[in-house]
């Protein structure tokens, strides 16, 4: 028999603002976040939008003891750090990062011992500081101005800091994680491109559950906003170039009117716990228990695996999957938080995967999708859905609905105000560019 | 109650060769597979060797859907080869019945490699020497007229594991993940969690990676962290040696089929090995620096051996993860000499990055083929370019030349930068 898992501790960092308080007001009084880029000039591209982070200095987040490693933190792992720290302070955990001072001290005792905590995080490919780099390569240019490798090889490199490779391996958020919160216990960096954080709370699930650690901070940080990173999306073809005067109507998931979606920057860690051990810490009021998980390759050889595959099938196989680790019917599911782009193919392609299980029933269950709010986070999204469905079992509230005023047929997105509602059973799911799919059910709490 | 995991095909490719049993008797007879850098002119960078796959492979000589795979990059392109050795020798390409939605594949890719060319000169024709910094419109313009959609999509880490999904048309779990040089160590121990949960049948598992392109040279080179006996490449990895000055790159990819012993059993698969043990887990301590009494290695390598139900004295061979830099090769030598107490002297530990150099990603997917290679012919590989004993490395590293002896049981270390820890239990199958 295996073992319960809650969810203690929520730590969204969207741009709808830094953990989950500022995330639900935003999703409760239904305001897009998405704006145009700041953090460059866009005018260059031809997507201009983006859901940015607002401000925040990385060190507030970090012991005194850290500041220093916050130098080769590239914007993704600030990303996770600053998640990280959100979710454990909401969880009420004791960590070396939450209670530094206390850490100093002989009779220090946090809440699980290191070896007992996991650390599961999703990154996405991290793009190298354009600006660092380029003024390293300015100093290796032949007489026509253009790249000299003999140069380059010989001294240019030398203008970069020895550490340079460090900011950029994708398991360097883990690393900084586990360093702050002093977790030694199982640890994995998934890179499933927008899968990546739900499969990530998946296999906190399954180490917590196989009892091989007590909790996981587990969860995913991507960012896009930067000049190459934010060109690979619109590379992809799935973002919007028609509404850059209009940012927070831009992103419209499921609607007829769907014109792609918003690259962002974004995550979320959350705190998973062994129910048992949750209990023993005296701990009550988790958010909600995770009762399935599912994870699925999408193939269709005649598509191939650039465009959507319009039937759908991963995501059927995914929520497959998890529906039958919860041994619940599809009947059972209140609400749906899809992975939803506002790509007309691919969200065409999930109403397909979703229309297999549930049938008509579609039409009666509400999609609420953060990426109309928040932009698509990339690596760093699907936790972000994690967050606000078990905030919404928590609190037994739909959050508004937004951006979609005619929705594709049988589907429920139409825009609404958010709204009180029984919610026993939720179900989130992400699929990635690539195909890898992950679906998660959330239970109510008893 | 947990199903048993066993291994039932191998394949990889390596600076070596692309055939197992060719690179396995190279590596038998203690050969080196390093040279000269020719993928990008690294005549003036501080290392200018490594482990190279030949120019002449190709996917395309093993896979059977070549359109679903034009324009891949370096890691799919050897995951590819890799894999479809590894399922013909399982012998899946003549087994019709399987579920495509219980085939999983769990891989320990790396990123791909930057379109480095154009990366540089759009970086520079954005460049504003006034303000000294980039001008985002001017770099766009630059970006989009010279950098490809396609090269930039097939870069992203998934991709390995997407076209191994297209080709086998695996549609069960699907996982990447990447923890620097433990990633594939790492991807097969989930992918066997998965098979003992029962949520797939078979799995391909593995890596793929390459970094011998210029930003990663120069990455490890800024780190110090490889060798620069430019004059004597194929002595320049010397795993354990006193005069050890930094690992050498390789590239390439192993990969495994694993099985439930039920599904490998019905179909009637030769059984290569079972997988016993894995451990993982976090050195927690410094973004550079490995753990000062390797106890994330020695964490990991317990966890191993107690889920595997065995002692250290059961272990025949140690798969080191040796890289031949000064600081891996003695602390993982303080966690095995730790945790082995008095069986650590008489356990044999070899590397065989000191021939092959250092796969990265790849590097735990083929040194596990190295264990089931072992447990089959009853020999262990050496460790190459063993010469000056450091008193830090007392232990038997197997020097020089490969050696016959009764093996059973194996344990294969992967450790990656930024503290991340990875040990599998390989034995024979009984």
């Amino acid at each position: 028999m295996s073992r319960r898992v809650v969810i203690t501790g929520l730590g969204p960092v969207s741009a709808l603002g830094i953990g989950i308080d500022e995330t639900w007001q935003a999703l409760l009084e239904g305001k897009s976040a998405v704006s145009r880029v700041d953090r460059f000039d866009p005018s260059g591209f031809p997507s201009q939008i983006a859901g940015q982070v607002p401000d925040f200095k990385v060190v507030k987040f970090v012991p005194k003891s850290d500041r220093k490693a916050t130098k080769v933190m590239a914007r993704d792992i600030e990303l996770a750090v600053v998640g990280a720290d959100s979710a454990a302070r909401d969880a009420g955990l004791v960590t070396r990062s939450t209670d530094p001072d206390g850490y100093k001290s002989d009779d220090f005792k946090p809440t699980y011992a290191s070896r007992r905590m996991g650390c599961h995080i999703g990154a996405g490919l991290i793009a190298a500081d354009l600006e660092e780099l380029t003024q390293a390569f300015v100093q290796a240019v032949k007489e026509d101005g253009s790249f000299d490798i003999h140069k380059w090889g010989a001294d240019g490199m030398n203008n970069l800091t020895p550490l340079w490779l460090l900011k950029y391996l994708p398991n360097m958020l883990a690393c900084h994680v586990t360093i702050l919160h002093a977790t030694q216990g199982p640890s994995n960096t998934i890179t499933c491109a927008e899968a990546s954080s739900e499969l990530s709370i998946g296999e906190s699930l399954r180490v917590i559950q196989r009892n091989a650690a007590d909790a996981c901070l587990s969860g995913g940080a991507d960012s896009k906003l930067n000049p190459l990173g934010f060109l690979r999306q619109i590379m992809t073809g799935r973002t919007n170039t028609t509404d850059n005067d209009s940012p927070t109507t831009a992103v419209r998931p499921f609607a007829t009117d769907a014109a792609g979606t918003a690259a962002a920057e974004g995550g979320a860690i959350v705190i998973l716990e062994a129910l048992e051990t949750y209990q023993a810490r005296g701990g009550e009021g988790a958010y909600a228990e995770i009762v399935g998980f599912g994870a699925s390759q999408t193939v269709n050889r005649e598509k191939g695996h650039i465009k959507a595959d319009p039937t759908g099938s991963g995501v059927t196989n995914a929520v497959r999957a998890a529906l039958a680790e919860a041994q619940i019917t599809a009947d059972q599911v209140d609400l749906i938080l899809p992975f939803g782009t506002g790509s007309p193919d691919a969200d065409a392609s999930e109403v397909a995967g979703l229309k297999a299980i549930f049938g008509d029933r579609l039409s009666e269950i509400p999609l609420v999708n953060t990426k109309a709010y928040a932009g698509n986070a990339g690596a760093g999204g699907g936790a972000i859905d994690v967050c606000v469905a078990a905030k919404a079992v928590k609190e037994q509230t739909i959050p508004a609905r937004i951006n979609c005023d005619s929705p594709l047929e049988g589907v429920n997105a139409r825009t609404s105000p958010a709204t009180k509602a029984d919610l026993n059973y939720v179900l989130t799911y992400s699929t990635s560019f690539g195909g890898q799919n992950a679906a998660l059910i959330l239970k109510k709490c008893d | 109650m947990t199903k048993r995991v066993v291994i039932t095909g191998i394949g990889w490719v390596t600076p070596m060769g692309y055939d197992i049993e060719s690179v396995w008797q190279g590596l038998l007879a203690g050969k080196s597979a390093i040279g000269p850098t020719t993928h990008f002119d690294a005549s003036t960078f501080p290392t200018k060797f490594c482990g190279q796959v030949a120019d002449e492979y190709t996917h395309n000589d093993f896979v059977t859907h070549k359109d679903l795979h034009e324009g891949v990059g370096a890691n799919t392109s050897f995951a590819l080869g890799a894999a479809t050795q590894a399922w013909k020798s399982a012998g899946l390409d003549q087994f019709a019945d399987l579920d495509p939605t219980r085939l999983g594949i769990y891989l320990g890719s790396g990123e791909g490699s930057l379109d480095f060319e154009n990366y540089a000169a759009s970086a520079l024709a954005g460049w504003d020497e006034e303000a000294r910094g980039i001008d985002a419109a001017k770099w766009a313009a630059k970006a989009q007229s010279c950098m490809s959609a396609l090269c930039e999509i097939e870069q992203e880490p998934n991709m390995p594991l997407t076209h191994l999904a297209m080709e086998f048309n695996a549609q069960g779990p699907a996982y990447n993940c990447l923890t620097a040089c433990a990633a594939s160590t790492q991807a097969i121990g989930e992918a066997t969690e998965i098979l003992r949960r029962g949520q797939a049948d078979v799995m391909i598992s593995g890596g793929a990676h390459t970094m011998i392109h210029p930003l990663g040279v120069t990455g490890f080179n800024r780190l110090t962290a490889l060798s620069t006996r430019n004059d004597e490449p194929q002595t320049a990895s010397r795993p354990f040696s006193a005069d050890r000055d930094g690992f050498v790159m390789g590239e390439g990819s192993g990969m495994l089929i694993l099985e439930t012993l039920e599904h490998a059993q019905k179909r009637g698969a030769t059984i290569l090995a079972e997988i016993t043990g894995y451990g993982s887990s976090a050195d927690a301590f410094r973004v550079t620096d490995m753990h000062p009494e390797g106890a994330g290695a020695y964490e990991a390598m317990k966890q191993a051996l107690d889920q595997a139900g065995v002692t250290t004295a059961d272990i025949d061979y140690i798969s080191a993860h040796g890289t031949s830099t000064k600081e891996n090769d003695s602390t993982e030598t303080m966690a095995i000499a730790s945790l082995f107490a008095e069986h650590a002297p008489t356990t044999p530990i070899s590397s065989i990055k000191s021939m092959l150099g250092h796969l990265i990603a790849a590097a735990g997917s083929v040194e596990a083929i190295v264990c089931v290679l072992a447990l089959r012919d009853q020999t262990i590989p050496p460790t190459i370019n063993y010469g000056k004993k450091d008193p830090e490395c007392h232990l038997d590293y197997v020097p020089n030349e490969s050696r016959k002896l009764p093996v059973d049981i194996c344990l294969s270390n992967s450790f990656g930068f930024g503290g991340q820890n990875d040990t599998l239990v390989i034995r024979k199958f009984q």
